[in-house]
């Protein structure tokens, strides 16, 4: 790659991106919670917050996200499968077969009646999963000279 | 008469996407074709929402803002591979 080597200076590109980060972490954590009702879900949800840390990568350096998100990517996706895999696991408790997902209605404070499905926490896994793939893959490019 | 100004403004959209691809094939320079990316990814967002509009569901207004900020995206990356020839940088204080 050609290295030019001039002092750049993006004063409108990292202000920009400080804002926009956290917009699209809010609208990946809203696609990860309207997925059992609405378009949206883990996959895509997970897909959203690696383009906020890919959009992170891009304003600053690889080193300067590392220290500010302080997140091991391989760990993250090996949490997100424990996690599947423990809540198809907790099916076996009750006598039913495997992956077998359940939902019952709870009144939380403020909230209200609430419909809290297990089928989340499996969700949760898949949300995992995708943004520690995702970040793996494109940190382990960017990092090689 | 509503319908058939929705298909008036999705048949003008369209052209213009149409004239966009021309000058991506066409444009001399790169950051034509990388400009007439971004403003088709702008149009593809107006033709998701007449779209929407046409069907009477709001199951597309996700797209909406998923195609915007892949756009943002990938136009900040392409302008950053122009600039500098490296997307992702390892340490900028070197």
């Amino acid at each position: 790659m050609k290295k030019t080597h001039v002092k750049t200076n993006d004063v409108i590109f990292q202000p920009v991106t400080k804002v926009v980060a956290f917009i699209i972490i809010i609208y990946s954590l809203h696609l990860f919670f309207s997925g059992h009702y609405t378009p949206g879900g883990g996959f895509i949800g997970g897909l959203m917050t690696a383009a906020a840390f890919v959009l992170l990568l891009l304003a600053f350096d690889v080193k300067t996200v590392e220290k500010t998100l302080n997140v091991d990517y391989i760990k993250m996706t090996a949490t997100g499968l424990l996690i599947a895999v423990l809540t198809g696991l907790g099916s076996f408790f009750y006598n039913v077969p495997f992956l077998t997902q359940t939902f019952s209605y709870v009144d939380i404070p403020l909230l209200g009646k609430t419909a809290l499905a297990t089928a989340v926490l499996f969700d949760l896994g898949v949300y995992l999963v995708v943004i520690g793939v995702t970040m793996t893959i494109i940190q382990t490019i960017g990092e090689t000279e | 008469m509503f319908k058939l100004v929705m298909t008036i403004s999705l048949i003008i959209v369209a052209i213009s996407t149409l004239l966009y691809v021309y000058r991506l094939v066409k444009g001399p320079s790169t950051p034509d074709r990388v400009i007439a990316l971004d403003a088709i990814g702008i149009n593809l967002i107006a033709i998701t929402a007449i779209i929407s509009v046409v069907l009477n569901t709001s199951a597309f207004v996700e797209v909406i803002l998923l195609l915007g900020i892949l756009a943002f995206i990938g136009t900040v990356a392409f302008s950053k591979y122009l600039e500098k020839g490296e997307i992702i940088e390892n340490d900028r204080d070197q």
